[in-house]
């Protein structure tokens, strides 16, 4: 197996046309587990450790770009304001350990269903963008354009991920996850939501319930028209339970997910409309109180 | 209600406070700061000059005929010294703990997933492994028998062993089985005399005891033709007679040294990588190291037998126990491994800690094609109590009593008989233990305006901010006999020796006691530091150069192995006194060893031992056999099977978040008698360790098997509990003495994890208003989405 240590991203571009096979490794935390389970057995390794720009993160007007290796555990400690859906996901990732190797560009490469940053991401909005290069230049690919089968994603096999580009929240975020346990649990079944009132959209996000994260198109409509129509976003006033349980059903009807060791696909259904409906009960409490002390 | 007095209940607190290193005092085990450090010296970590790895090539079918084994593309690859098949076995191909069933290679046939076929030494664990996939095997898959109706009608769906090929009793696909019937046993004069009868179908799933130390050893072969073995295992000796008849060496010529052992709970009694590292260093001439990775761990040990129980109850309407009548099947895989005890416990305790006039029970262990099951901390007591305290609690509620009360009612006491026809000859304070529990202080309600999101269920995970979540208490109480039974002489040895060492007397304790984190070899030096009044004592490596210790299992080490080193003490100690007597023609009959010294008590000091002694050693060895047992009886299960029985209580807290059935055990209450507590501190670790333990397995551990196939190997998706699944433990320990047991002990290990289950599944009951006949308690479950 080689081992390839480029010392900055031109280098690893370069060494990833040569090497089109090489597995990116930054963190490790996913890479190294489907070693041990004999899953993989790269021909190459490609080690992105060296590349500091990768660890780092900057805000540029109205969107944080998220270096691909940044960890879930400095994503708590310096993003929770910005990024407050994906700090909270991050929250939910493995153990303290794994929290302070890994990073969203693993999640995003291996592109499970089961990664807990993309229904984050989702709900983060359509501008969201995973931004990928290779020699032949860089791609910015909208987050609802990026995962595109079972552990598939849309990338090129000469590209590596750079970073990822995500609006800076303008209203109240939240991330929910079904374990079975208290922690250090990959998902049964995960929802992230978020309203943004700027454009009076809301997002959504649904992970391991279908075979690639996903959105709930229908509830995000269902829901926007609900906003607009009432002048919600205006008065901050109550959704009311028939609305909360119609979102609830619309995320439940949204998803596709199977019967597996971790859940049945009648749990993971019911478990995302009380997720569902429980997430959009705190974000529009949050938002009315916003609301309501700025008035 | 018990009227004898509480002696010596301790708390932490009393713990803390105790200062002497000898029996009742907490000294720190000598192994715990380097484990927590991560220095400790596991078997995996060895290392020898040019040793090679080994690694087996298992059978990805439950079930299935091996038409051929083509080793020819493993042997050329470079850097392979060996590839061997059952072939190459030179003694007898089969071992067994208690039947010699099991090929140490297959033969012709598969009968569970993962099982070993043939086995690779290389150079390097990466050269092995690759090796092992160019092994070609053609297979025949055959349909598994893996359902208790397929296990019984052989006719119809075959043999997991052909029966020509039964090494046991058994018939069928029926490995053991135990009736028991006592008092009128259950009939329809006697459902007659009950008011009220209360019926229920109960399952347990497949546990593991999901140790964190894989399964790992290294094999040196020596120039006299035998091995050396060194190896985490739970009885040194036992693998050897295991071992021996198949490497064709006398017993003497293999020799095994205990390893560090990361864990055990049961899981290492029978062998796993021991016989095919003693054939690779015999084939090869060099050492060879064999380490599971996490699956093949999974696929290299027994696991705790499922279960599926059918009991009924009756009483009076005052709620007095009339009978009680049960069938226990229990799954036991492919091969017999601890099997027929697992019967014998399931059969024996499967009433629990109550007098029952009238009793009718049948326990099995079947023969099938799903993974082995044998030893699991409690085992055969664990299953039913989940049975029996779900049918405790089934019957106050359609008596309209209180579920402690009705317990209490009906708890046996010391001088009660067991329905084996056994008297319980010690105390058996069941109905005070309950009564310690319930009478704890409750842990606060959940305080909804100052919510700490990790204390509720889903924590972390942001799954409520208080919604859904409803509280629940349950309780329950268990019974686990303690040592073999049912006739075996588990005898102990221990050889102990005194000297003097740089002008202090130093004592060494030598066992073959394997430490597998019970802290046995704290309690050893803490016995010998109070026999001999000494303060140093070392403690020499486990093996096979002295006489069995018996297995660390079944709740016995400090009984038994401790109780053969008291008897090594006392006699070093009369030894040493009899020396003086001998010299000095002291006359006094009041003398001891305290303090260095030889001390009358009448006088004070006489000499110390150092000037006694001067160069001269005194090492003696002495065996402790506990009293005799006798075999159960085949049909109607009476006899004094039983060496010793131990109790414990549990009271469950949890929070349940109704909507999404997630669970949080909020606290996790115990009271045990111990008998005497050697070391107070390990007591209650053994307490909150076993109670940790049985949570995990109701509320989350199961080896999901489907077909035979196991679809979980690995702690990704065999989840043990974290420290946020962890509750608080409080734990009241009380002293009551055993008259028979050494300093009066009770053995601690296994009650709790017998206990706590049914606590926490009660107040999940409790909590959601649901039936919850299966453990583990899935969200599923609670959610109506199975």
């Amino acid at each position: 197996m080689e081992f390839l240590r480029p010392a900055t991203w031109d280098e690893a571009l370069a060494v990833k046309a040569e090497y089109p096979t090489a597995l990116p490794i930054s963190g490790g935390t996913d890479v190294m587990v489907e070693m041990n389970f004999d899953v993989h057995r790269p021909s190459a390794i490609l080690d992105l450790n060296r590349i500091t720009e990768l660890s780092q993160w900057e805000i540029t007007g109205d969107v944080v770009k998220l270096g691909a290796s940044v960890p879930y555990s400095r994503i708590i400690d310096e993003l929770s304001g910005p990024l407050p859906g994906l700090a909270l996901a991050a929250h939910t990732v493995g153990s303290p350990q794994i929290r302070n190797r890994g990073g969203v560009g693993g999640n995003l490469g291996a592109a499970s269903p089961a990664g807990d940053s993309h229904p984050a991401l989702l709900a983060a909005g359509r501008d969201v963008f995973v931004e990928v290069a290779s020699v032949r230049g860089t791609r910015m690919i909208a987050i609802d354009d990026f995962y595109v089968g079972v552990k598939r994603n849309s990338m090129e096999q000469d590209e590596l991920i750079r970073a990822v580009h995500i609006p800076v929240a303008d209203g109240p975020q939240q991330f929910s996850k079904i374990g079975t346990r208290n922690a250090m649990v990959i998902a049964v079944c995960a929802f992230g939501f978020a309203l943004h009132p700027k454009n009076g959209t809301v997002g959504t996000g649904i992970g391991s319930a279908a075979p690639t994260p996903r959105r709930a198109v229908e509830a995000e409509e269902y829901l926007q028209g609900v906003l607009a129509e009432r002048g919600l976003w205006e008065s901050g006033d109550l959704l009311g339970t028939e609305v909360i349980q119609k979102f609830g059903e619309l995320v439940k009807a949204a998803a596709s997910p199977i019967d597996d060791v971790r859940g049945t696909a009648d749990y993971r259904r019911h478990a995302l409309a009380v997720m569902a409906r429980r997430t959009l009960t705190w974000t529009w409490n949050d938002y009315s109180k916003q609301i309501r002390s700025a008035a | 209600m018990s009227t004898r007095t509480i002696q010596g209940q301790k708390n932490l607190q009393d713990i803390r406070q105790a200062s002497k290193d000898g029996i009742g005092g907490s000294p720190l085990r000598p192994d715990g700061t380097l484990k927590v450090r991560g220095e400790f010296a596991y078997s995996s970590d060895m290392w020898h000059e040019d040793m090679l790895w080994g690694m087996a090539l298992r059978s990805p079918h439950p079930r299935a005929d091996i038409l051929s084994v083509d080793i020819s593309e493993a042997l050329k690859v470079p850097g392979v010294y060996a590839v061997l098949t059952h072939n190459d076995i030179p003694g007898s191909k089969y071992y067994g703990l208690e039947i010699q069933d099991q090929p140490a290679l297959a033969i012709d046939k598969v009968r569970y997933h993962g099982e070993a076929i043939a086995l690779v030494a290389a150079d390097h664990p990466e050269t092995a492994r690759r090796a092992v996939k160019k092994i070609k095997v053609e297979y025949e898959v055959l349909a598994p028998i893996v359902t208790e109706e397929q296990c019984l009608n052989p006719e119809v769906y075959g043999y997991v062993h052909e029966p020509h090929e039964y090494k046991s009793h058994g018939s069928g696909n029926i490995v053991h089985s135990q009736k028991l019937v006592s008092g009128g046993g259950v009939t329809d004069e006697i459902r007659a005399l009950a008011d009220v009868i209360v019926k229920g179908d109960y399952e347990v799933g497949m546990q593991d005891q999901a140790f964190l130390g894989p399964e790992s050893g290294l094999a040196v072969p020596a120039e006299d033709g035998g091995i050396d073995l060194y190896v985490a295992t739970q009885w040194l000796h036992v693998d050897r007679q295991q071992m021996a008849p198949v490497l064709a060496l006398p017993e003497e010529k293999v020799r095994l040294t205990l390893a560090g052992v990361g864990g055990a709970f049961g899981g290492r009694e029978d062998l796993s990588m021991q016989i095919h590292a003693c054939l690779l260093a015999q084939h090869t001439g060099k050492p060879v190291k064999i380490v599971y990775s996490r699956d093949e761990s999974f696929f290299g040990h027994v696991h705790r037998h499922p279960a599926k129980m059918t009991y009924e109850h009756g009483a009076t309407r005052d709620g007095k126990l009339v009978f009680a009548d049960a069938r226990i099947v229990l799954d036991g895989g492919a091969y017999a491994s601890a099997s027929p005890a697992v019967v014998g416990n399931a059969a024996s305790l499967g009433h629990g800690p109550y007098v029952i006039p009238n009793v009718r029970m049948e326990a099995i262990a079947l023969y099938s094609n799903n993974p082995s099951c044998g030893a699991m901390r409690g085992f055969g007591a664990v299953q039913a109590a989940f049975a029996y305290e779900s049918q405790m609690d089934k019957l106050a509620a359609e008596l309209g009593m209180d579920p402690v009360e009705l317990r209490q009612l009906n708890a046996m006491a010391e001088g009660d008989y067991m329905p084996t026809g056994q008297q319980i000859d010690s105390p058996a304070p069941v109905a005070e233990l309950l009564q310690r529990v319930k009478d704890m202080p409750l842990p606060p309600p959940l305080d909804l305006d100052n919510l700490d999101i990790r204390q509720i269920p889903g924590a972390l995970s942001n799954t409520s901010h208080g919604e859904g979540i409803v509280r629940g208490i349950g309780y329950s109480v268990g019974i686990k006999n303690v040592g073999f039974s049912e006739g075996f002489d588990d005898y102990s040895t221990a050889r102990v020796r005194i000297e003097v060492i740089g002008g202090e007397p130093v004592a060494m304790v030598h066992t073959a006691m394997a430490e597998v984190g019970q802290g046995g070899v704290t309690v050893h030096a803490q016995i010998v530091r109070t026999e001999l009044g000494v303060e140093q004592v070392t403690i020499h490596p486990a093996n096979t150069e002295v006489g069995s210790a018996g297995s660390t299992s079944a709740s016995r080490q400090t009984y038994m192995t401790g109780g053969a080193v008291k008897l090594a003490a006392e006699a070093v100690k009369q030894a040493v006194i009899d020396k003086g007597r001998r010299r000095y023609g002291w006359t006094q009959n009041d003398l001891t060893l305290a303090g260095g010294k030889v001390v009358s008590e009448s006088q004070g000091s006489l000499i110390s031992i150092v000037d006694l002694l001067g160069d001269e050693a005194i090492d003696l060895t002495r065996e402790h056999h506990h009293r005799p047992t006798v075999p159960f009886d085949k049909e109607t299960g009476q006899g004094f099977g039983h060496v010793q029985y131990t109790f414990c209580a549990n009271r469950a807290v949890v929070d349940v978040d109704v909507e999404l059935g997630l669970v949080k055990v909020v606290e996790l209450t115990a009271a045990q008698d111990v008998g005497k507590a050697l070391n107070p501190l390990s007591v209650v670790g053994q307490i909150q360790g076993g109670c940790t333990q049985a949570l995990g397995l109701a509320v989350m551990e199961e080896i999901i098997v489907k077909d035979g196939k196991v679809r979980n190997a690995s702690f990704t998706d065999y989840l043990i509990p974290t420290i946020l699944d962890t509750p608080p433990i409080p734990v009241d320990v009380l002293e009551l003495p055993d008259p028979h047991a050494p300093y009066g002990l009770r053995g601690v290990g296994e009650a709790p994890t017998v206990s706590a289950t049914p606590s926490i599944v009660a107040a999940i009951r409790a909590a959601t208003g649901l039936a919850l006949n299966r453990i583990p308690v899935r969200p599923e479950h609670l959610t109506g989405t199975l």
